[in-house]
Order: structure tokens, then sequence, then C-alpha cells
């Protein structure tokens, strides 16, 4: 009999879901402000059940990217194709309802409100009934609740966060947190999920727990995930296909293979000698 | 349906039709308890037991389980049981080399685990265990990725159930029939402490009579409820969550995980309760510590009423006669103290707890006794399922396990081994006669291995192991762990070694609680630069003194152990290690290779001399060395005159 064979990260050919079409096509974004260009004239693309890493080192505009994406920054030049749409601007809630979700590098989540309460915001665009019938637990506002708490449960029991369900979120270390924030994206059951340096600032344990919660995630729910990370280790691992930028310009994009040999990347990353 | 309810199979039809809609078992799941009836869980144990029959297990067969405590594990025994096979619960946490060992010696076929953590254990013995054919799992997370026809969903096995049942109308109750008390209910793996794990075997008879004997003698019914949290591959869990719940019909209540035992607890409230001694210490030190944070006015209140509590709460719980007042002061205590605190702890319903498995300190002990717990020694093994020994209520005594269990006989050989006949006595060893012979004689006493004696009272006092327990020159007996632990139930002693065989009296190795005693220095204002230097402080060793003066006053009231009371002592240098050897990995203390290490300290305490010198070599965690050296001062302690009878 065969050996069991575990998808590792090493071997995306375990994914159990085929790598689809473009999902998401961002074409010649270029975003300054002011005299300042954050992101110069980039395109790349990602396809459906991906794991997709946007690396390169401080200032080269992979949170801006992001930020382009997800519709909180609006681009002077470019267009974005997510989900057969083409679209110039946008807003953030448009983005959210298009099923793009994401993390913040600095966690930004109600620290007084209970891990529970914050998941649930997560489904919050979701719901349909009025603040009156939620206020009131009743009628649609109630059904609406046990369905949408039933969702919540999912993804805490999937994150593993049972224990800490109803711990205000300020009382939980920062590893936790950062699971927490992860938890409430993933309740908006995204299509496309950005995680913007998921593993900054966690032990060694922390980072591999992270690391397989993503596997699992793009795994399990064959969500398309882009994320953007420092630690180079993680990135090969984890990633389908790598983009890099420098300074606002896209200097390669491939796969982790060939990204660490491109020599135009081991020069923004190790400077260059005249 | 044979009237004789004899077999879990035929209780549990019995309850599905007597019982139909109360709750038999609940798990947390989704943030809510989920509970299923007794007819719904007959429902469901009669689907997976077909589709174990479908898929070709039959009678005699064994089926391995392994994972927390579940509702579909428990039911996948129950289904075994239905159609002629022998479950084997194993503990959850065993590496992939125990379950093998485990499987291959019980031949186990079919496999029903929890989730991809176990299947990947039993894909990793798989080519070893030739005889395990079949894997159920019950979480499918991450199972996508396993195309193995050998593995199954629980859901699967169900659906071919349900055809099964189907097609063949009259099997699943002929089976159930086929099956009588005298048939092999269960088979339980020791721990393997001494040498590699034994299987157990027990039969329907075993197990339901001292399970039906428990319920009786403690009046347990079918509105209690259980807390399932400690391993289903120990025989307790199998008592208290399986047997008992099923002769009585109460309702057993599975956590969510492991990490949420605690808050489960509060919610469900159980009012049967077991836990082994470190459990309760925990529960204890969380206490404290929130006591500490907590305002001046909480903590005059808690102090003013613990002390009320210390002083007529075991009373009022054993219903001795207590003064007006003091009854007064108790309830005011009740309303403002004991009862929020049990609410928190989910202490507030319990009737009866129990606790096993190694000796429990007094203070401890009488903590929860004094909040009106009914907290209950018992002893017994995997050989006796469970009940040896129990303490009745209102005769509770923080050293002894009690007074024989119903139907248990008890004696005791010449040299202090405890013997036990009952009707829960194991069948045998699987497989192993030779075993089977040495433990059990023919007429059914097993040895325990245990040295104890009875009391004038009746009451049962396990003391040692027998193969530890000395003669001393006076031919009194020496149960060296027996005066260990007394001393270790003092906050200040971290671990203690005592001397006594072929001597004429008894001497100690004492180690202080760094952080207790260091604590206490603290509080005195006394400076110290670290271990050493803190056990080697007069006003430390003075402290210790008493602590060893208050044992020997309570050794002195046992007249079997009087002799034994601490003589000259030395506080040492260093914290006994495992990491230098002098402690196994569990923290028991190695005596062979301490009487080696340490010779000259030993004389020291039987020469008369006052002091020595010791230059100890130390390894560190990092695997440097270093040498210490100290003179260390033996110190002598007061004896209590044995009282004349």
């Amino acid at each position: 009999m065969a050996e069991v064979e575990v998808a590792t990260a090493a071997s995306p050919t375990g994914k159990v879901r085929q790598i689809g079409d473009t999902i998401l096509e961002v074409e010649d974004i270029t975003l300054s402000f002011g005299g300042l260009v954050a992101v110069n004239d980039v395109s790349f693309n990602v396809r459906e059940h991906e794991i997709f890493s946007i690396i390169g080192p401080n200032g080269a505009g992979k949170s801006s990217m992001l930020n382009v994406i997800n519709g909180v920054y609006h681009p002077q030049k470019g267009q974005i194709t997510f989900n057969g749409k083409t679209r110039k601007h946008m807003k953030a809630h448009h983005s959210a309802a298009e099923g793009i979700a994401r993390t913040f590098q600095n966690i930004a989540l109600f620290k007084g409100m209970t891990v529970l309460d914050n998941v649930m915001t997560g489904r919050n665009k979701m719901m349909k009934s009025n603040f009156l019938t939620q206020a009131l637990y009743w009628g649609k506002g109630r059904n609406e609740e046990i369905t949408h708490r039933r969702k919540v449960e999912d993804v805490i029991d999937f994150l593993q966060i049972q224990a800490i369900r109803k711990t205000p979120v300020g009382r939980l270390p920062y590893g936790l947190q950062k699971r927490v924030e992860l938890a409430r994206a993933l309740a908006a059951e995204p299509k496309l999920l950005l995680l913007d340096e998921p593993m900054a600032g966690m032990n060694v344990e922390e980072k591999e727990d992270m690391c397989r919660f993503v596997l699992d995630i793009n795994d399990e729910f064959g969500t398309t995930i882009i994320l953007i990370e420092h630690d180079m280790g993680v990135v090969m691992d984890l990633s389908d296909r790598v983009v890099v930028l420098n300074y606002g310009v896209k200097i390669a994009d491939g796969t982790p293979y060939d990204v660490c040999n491109n020599q135009a990347v081991i020069d923004a990353y190790l400077g260059v000698t005249e | 349906m044979s009237g004789i309810l004899d077999t879990f199979p035929k209780i549990l039809l019995d309850n599905a039709s007597r019982l139909a809609n109360s709750p038999a078992i609940r798990e947390k799941d989704y943030g809510i308890w989920q509970s299923w009836t007794w007819s719904e869980a007959a429902v469901e144990i009669r689907k997976f037991a077909c589709g174990l029959a479908a898929k070709g297990f039959k009678r005699g067969d064994t089926l391995a389980i392994a994972g927390d405590n579940r509702p579909k594990l428990y039911w996948a025994m129950t289904a075994a049981q239905c159609i002629g096979g022998i479950p084997v619960p194993m503990y959850q946490d065993a590496i992939a080399e125990e379950f093998a060992h485990v499987i291959e010696n019980a031949d186990a076929s079919f496999a029903v685990v929890e989730d991809q953590e176990q299947i990947d254990k039993l894909l990793e013995i798989k080519d070893r265990c030739q005889v395990l054919t079949e894997m159920i799992y019950e979480d499918p997370r991450g199972m996508m990725h396993y195309y193995q026809p050998f593995i199954h969903s629980y859901e699967a096995i169900q659906e071919l159930g349900e055809k099964f049942d189907q097609e063949n109308p009259g099997f699943f109750m002929e089976e159930v029939n086929k099956s009588n008390g005298s048939d092999t209910a269960i088979l339980l793996y020791t721990s393997g402490t001494t040498g590699t794990s034994k299987g157990v075997v027990h039969t329907f008879d075993n197990v339901i009579i001292t399970a039906r004997n428990g319920v009786e003698r403690e009046g347990l019914t079918s509105t209690d409820e259980a807390l399932a949290y400690l391993p289903m591959g120990w025989v307790g869990d199998n008592l208290f969550s399986y047997a008992q719940a099923y002769v009585a019909g109460y309702c057993v209540n599975c956590p969510e995980s492991g990490e949420t035992v605690i808050n489960d607890m509060r919610e469900i409230g159980p009012t049967y309760y077991f836990a082994p001694p470190p459990v309760y210490e925990n529960i204890l030190t969380q206490v404290k510590i929130r006591m500490e944070d907590a305002s001046w006015i909480s903590q005059k209140i808690f102090d003013y009423f613990m002390d009320v509590a210390k002083k007529v709460g075991t009373d009022i719980l054993d219903k001795q006669p207590v003064s007006f007042l003091d009854r007064f002061l108790y309830k005011m205590g009740d309303l403002f103290l004991y009862g929020p605190l049990k609410n928190v702890l989910g202490l507030s319903r319990i009737r009866l707890a129990y606790t096993a498995g190694e000796a429990i300190g007094p203070d401890l002990f009488l903590f929860f006794r004094s909040l009106g717990i009914n907290i209950k020694q018992l002893y017994g093994q995997t050989e006796s399922m469970v009940f040896v020994c129990i303490q009745p209520n209102g005769e509770v005594y923080p050293d002894t396990v009690g007074t024989p269990a119903k139907d248990v006989e008890v004696k005791i050989t010449e040299e202090g081994e405890v013997l036990y006949r009952s009707p829960g006595v194991f069948h045998s060893y699987y497989k192993e006669p030779e075993k089977t012979k040495e433990a059990k004689t023919e007429d059914g006493w097993v040895y325990t291995g245990d040295a104890g004696y009875f009391l004038e009272n009746g009451h049962l006092k396990i003391i040692d192991r027998v193969k530890d327990v000395g003669k001393m020159n006076d031919d009194t007996m020496f149960p060296p762990k027996y005066i260990e632990n007394k001393l270790k139930f003092f906050p200040y002693i971290k671990e203690a070694v005592a001397f006594g065989h072929q001597r004429d009296y008894v001497t100690a190795f004492v180690c202080i609680d760094m952080q207790a005693v260091g604590n206490w220095a603290e509080r005195r204002n006394m400076a110290y630069s670290g271990y050493t230097n803190l056990a080697a402080q007069k006003p430390v060793a003075k402290l210790i003194l008493e602590c060893i003066e208050k044992v020997n006053q309570d050794l002195s009231e046992d007249p079997q152990l009087s002799n034994t009371q601490i003589k000259r002592f030395l506080l040492l240098h260093k914290e006994l290690d495992a990491d230098d050897g002098e402690l196994t990995r569990t923290r028991k203390v190695r005596r062979n290779f301490i009487d080696e290490k340490y010779p000259a300290l030993i004389n020291a305490l039987y020469d008369g001399s006052e002091k020595i010198k010791v230059e100890a070599q130390v390894k560190f965690e990092d695997g440097r060395v270093d040498t210490i050296e100290a003179d260390l001062k033996i110190l002598e302690a007061k004896r209590i005159k044995q009282l004349e009878n």
C-alpha cells in the first residue's frame, strides 16, 4: 500500500485543489503620494487557489500594493481585474463585498471585545436584518445570528481558539491576537485573503503554527492567498509564486526557486557595489 | 430481549426505552453543548455496530480506540460490544511505538480514532502491525489527503451500517443477545510503569457488578452529571464515564478540548467528579494566586470565612454537632464566599468527588471538604476495576483510603502486602497466563504490590510499595515514601529522602522548595545568594525543623510507625534533579542511586557528627559542569515518646 502523502509546504503538488485560472489581474499600477512614487507600473496576476507572495526590502511598496488591491488606496494609473470585474476606483467595502479579506501588519482588533465578538464582526457585511431585530435578538435578526454564529464557530474550531472564545482580545498574547485577526478575515469566507506580515514578531513555534494554518486554509477552503512576509524561509516554503518589488518597481516574478536565483533580486537584497 | 441486564448493549437498550428522553451524553462542539438522549445514542450505536459488521468485524475481534473523550468513541466501544467484539481503549497521547505494542498484543484488526494525528500514528506502524486492516476517524479535519481504501470516516461506516441493518434486520438483536455476563467486555492496558504494559481482561460481570455496587453505595441516579476528561485508556474513565453512566443512566459530558476543561466544567457543573490529587492542587493554587491579586477587603473576607470553614466546615459536612453561632457564620460564609467560589470553580453542584492515584496532602484535602465538597479517597487498580476501598460518608480521614467496598474482601499478608478478592477482579492478563498466575491466586486473591495495614477503625492505610518497605534493626516496618510524602505536604519542602532500612533510627535528606522558602525569606528581609546559601541559613533550618517535628508528632500517633520518627536530618546543598540522575523523569526518588552518590552524607547522619563538608559537581542544562562546596549542618529533631496503650 502506498505511503501516506501529506501535503507539505515543499510539495505544492500535494494540493487537493488544482491551481486554476487567473483570479486577480493587476495591470500597470502606479501609485504616488505627492512626488513619492510608491508603486511604479507594476503588473502581475494571481491564479485561483494559489499562495502568492509579495516580497521586497523595506519601503518597496508591498503594503501599498495590498492597499491598492483592497481599495484603500486609489492608484493614479492602471487597473485591477478581480473575478472577471475590471475597475479603476473602488472603496474598501466594495472589495469586501467582492470577497477580499485581509489582516493588518499592526493588529487592528477591538481590544475590549471578546474573541467571539471580534470574529463575528468579520461577518458583519453579510448580515441583512435591521438593527432593531438584532438588538432584540428576535425574528429574522435571531435566525441570522444563529447561522452566522455557526460559521464563526467553524472558524474558531479550524484555528483552534476555542479556549479563548470568551476572552477579551486585549488580554491575549501577541501571537494569539494575530490568529484572532486571521479568524476574523476567514469568517468573511473570502475568495482572496490578503495577509500583511502574519508572522512578524512571532517566535519559531508560533510561526510554524501560522504556516500550518495558512496552508490548511488554502487546502480546506481553496482560498487564494496573497502574502507579504519578510521571513524568506516561510516565503520559499509556502508560496506557489512570488513577485519581488524594489523601490516600487517589480524586479522579478516566478516560482520561489526562480526568484531566489535571480541576480536582480540578490542585488536588491544584498546591495551592489559600483 | 433476555431479561437479565448483564452486558452493556443490553443495558443500553433498556436505558433507551426506560430513559428514552434523558440525556446520555453531551459534547461541546461549535461552542454549544450538543446532547444525545439514550434513545438517540442507541440509534447511533446500532448504525456503527452494523457498519463494523458490514466491514467484516466479527465476534471476538478487538477494536482499538484512541482519542480525546468523544461521544463517538464511547459509542464505538458499545458498538463493538453489541456484536461480540472487544474494545481496547488506548492512551491518546501515547507514541506510535506504544500503539504498536497494544495493537499487536491485542490483535486489533480495526481501529477507531479521533483525528488526523492518531491516523498518522497508525499509518506509521501499519507495516509492523499486519493485523490492523481498517482505520476509522471521527474528525474529518485534514483528512482529505488520505486516499487509502482502508481509511474510513465514522459517518461512512454508519451509512454502511444502516444499509446492512436493512438487509439483515434480525442481525443486531441476535448478536446482542448472544453475549452474556461471562464474556469479555473490555481489554484495558496497564500504564506499564513496571515493564511493558499488560492487557487486563475484564468480563461484563467484573465491570457491571463493580459499577452497580459503586452506584448503590453512593446513591448515584440518572440525574447525575459527570465530566469525561481523563484518558479513555485509563480504567477510571471506563468506570466513571462509561460503566457507571450506563448502570445509573446519568449523563456524561465531553469537553470541547483539553484546554477548555475548566470553562466547560463550570458550564456543566458536574455532580459526580473524579480527579487525581494534582488537579485539586492546581485548583487550590489558582485560588490562592487570584486571591493575592484581589482587593484588601476581599482578602479579609476570604481569610475570615476560610478560618470559619476550617473550624467547622468538615464537621458540618460529616453531620457532626456544631454550635448555633458557628452554623450561622458558616451559612454567611456560604453566601459570601464558599458559594461564589465553588461556582467559579464549577464545583457548585458536586455531590460526590473522588480522588485516588497518590497520596493527597491533608491541607489540600481539608480545604475542599471544608467548603462543603464531599471529596473522598478511594483505592483501586486496573486489575480490580477500580474499587477496592472507599471512604464512607462521614468517616473521611486524610491518611486512609477507607473501608473495603461492597463485596470486596481485603487481607494483609505477613510481609504487609495488601490482597483483595472482589467481583471486579480481572479475568486474566491477555495472552499471559504466567503473569496472571503470579498476580492472582487460584481462589481469586490478587496481590497489589502495595504495603498497608488496617487501623483500629477498620480503615485501610496504604503506606508504600512492598518492595520499597524496609525493616529497621528493631524490626519496625520502615516505609520511606510514606514518610517522604508527609514531609512533602509542607509547601517549604520540595523533595525528601528518608533512610532507616537496617538502621537504629530514621534520618532524612531534605530539599527546600526554592520558591516557597525564597518568598518566606524575602518577607523576613533575609538576604541570600542562591539555593545553597538559602538552605544553609539558620532560620531556614529552624523552619524545616518545625515541619519535621510536626511529622514526628503525626507519626507518633500511629503505634505501628511511631518508631520511624525522624531523628537526624540535613538540608541538601542542591535540589534533587532528574538531570543529575537523582530522580526519575516522573520525579520519583531513585534510592539506589542516592545511596551510591552520597555515602559520606548518609554516614554523617548516623555517626553523630555535627557537620559535614560536601563538594559536589553540578551539571547545568547547557552541559557545563561546576563544583559547589558547602558545610552541611546535621540537625536533630525532637522525637515524641510513643503513647503507652
